[in-house]
């Protein structure tokens, strides 16, 4: 087999079935569930405090160059980030954009 | 702002279409751009082509999965172990779906219709469906439904192309800006959508009992973040309810 398509071998065995095996799941659960059931609103609830870990584990245990990028830098991001979100009417891009210029100004000022 | 096109009763196209519009509206589409320039910077680092990152945003169409995936088989890593470590991260596509389709399904739905919204649901477009679907006609929903995801994934493939344009050139703090918009843009954005309180307490249990869990290295953290967060969020709700 050539290097290539085992490359594209090892994509489909170890990265979309693992992956899609949970979408086909929630496929067959959802069946029969309504809107208005107990099922479905515990299900959000999980959905949303999973979610909810993965972004502070990125904040807090960050990947990568972010990893270079000092807590206090990060922690203070995010908050500025949240504050211009609930700030200014409520807008996502205005709570992105906050967020962003103060985590690479406070890299910056730390040396980074 | 109506995304809803002004006909009475506008085709599954026009509702593909509003998908379509409503995803280039949001500012997930632009922050998926900016978080696939540094999935694919790091897929070329790791020697992978353009085209088999292409192929895994459409297969896997899951940024976290697809970092560990160009990691660990990059790094070569023991295929088995990588496979179980994406099916770790990925376990909460299980309760999105869940929590996504009866949003879009009928009484007559056939199961081969929702295959494709299913497979499309992901963190961006999971927040921005459960915002947008709840006003629209539950028979256009599945439409509406595949072009926000599909648009969704075009976004991601601009910013693969970008990230391989760039990949050498890119400075470790752009970088470190690129990673930093996952979470500074889900936290926003969920919090958005939040409206009961469950919604409120799943997200700050969820915000506390992630890293704690990770910390301790319990293992499957973020699997146990869901499941204690979700049901106490969830538990406190209906107290609460019963309670009036």
């Amino acid at each position: 087999m050539s290097g290539e398509l085992q490359a594209y071998a090892l994509l489909v065995l170890v990265g979309f079935l693992p992956n899609e095996v949970w979408r086909m799941l929630g496929l067959v659960f959802a069946h029969g569930i309504d809107e208005q059931s107990e099922l479905f609103m515990w299900a959000r609830a999980v959905a949303t405090a999973v979610l909810a870990g993965v972004i502070a584990k990125i904040v807090l245990f960050p990947p990568g160059a972010l990893a270079g990028v000092p807590p206090v830098v990060r922690l203070g991001a995010i908050a500025c980030g949240f504050a211009a979100f609930l700030l200014v009417r409520r807008s996502v891009l205005a709570g992105v954009a906050a967020g962003e210029v103060v985590l690479i100004l406070g890299a910056l000022a730390y040396g980074v | 702002m109506s995304i809803v096109p002004a006909a009475s009763s506008p085709s599954a196209t026009a509702m593909f279409l509003a998908g379509a519009r409503a995803a280039w509206l949001s500012v997930m589409a632009y922050v998926l751009i900016g978080t696939y320039v540094g999935i694919a910077a790091l897929a070329h680092d790791f020697g992978f082509g353009l085209w088999w990152v292409v192929a895994s945003t459409m297969l896997v169409w899951a940024g976290p999965a697809q970092v560990i995936l160009v990691s660990a088989l990059g790094a070569g890593a023991n295929p088995v172990e990588t496979a179980l470590a994406v099916g770790v991260s990925s376990a909460r596509l299980l309760p999105m779906v869940i929590s996504l389709l009866p949003l879009i399904r009928q009484k007559e739905t056939r199961t081969r219709d929702l295959v494709l919204p299913a497979h499309l649901t992901a963190i961006s477009m999971w927040i921005e469906a459960l915002r947008l679907l709840p006003p629209l006609p539950r028979e256009l929903r599945i439409p509406f439904a595949n072009g926000l995801g599909l648009s969704f994934m075009c976004a991601a493939h601009v910013g693969t192309c970008i990230g391989f344009y760039l990949a050498t050139s890119l400075p470790p703090l752009l970088t470190a800006g690129l990673l930093f918009l996952t979470p500074l843009s889900f936290l926003i954005s969920t919090t958005r959508n939040c409206r009961l309180l469950a919604d409120w307490l799943a997200l700050a249990f969820g915000l506390v009992l992630g890293p704690l869990l990770a910390w301790w290295q319990l293992g499957l953290d973020l699997l146990w973040t869901g499941v204690v967060g979700g049901s106490l969020a969830y538990g406190i709700q209906r107290l609460r309810e019963a309670r009036k």
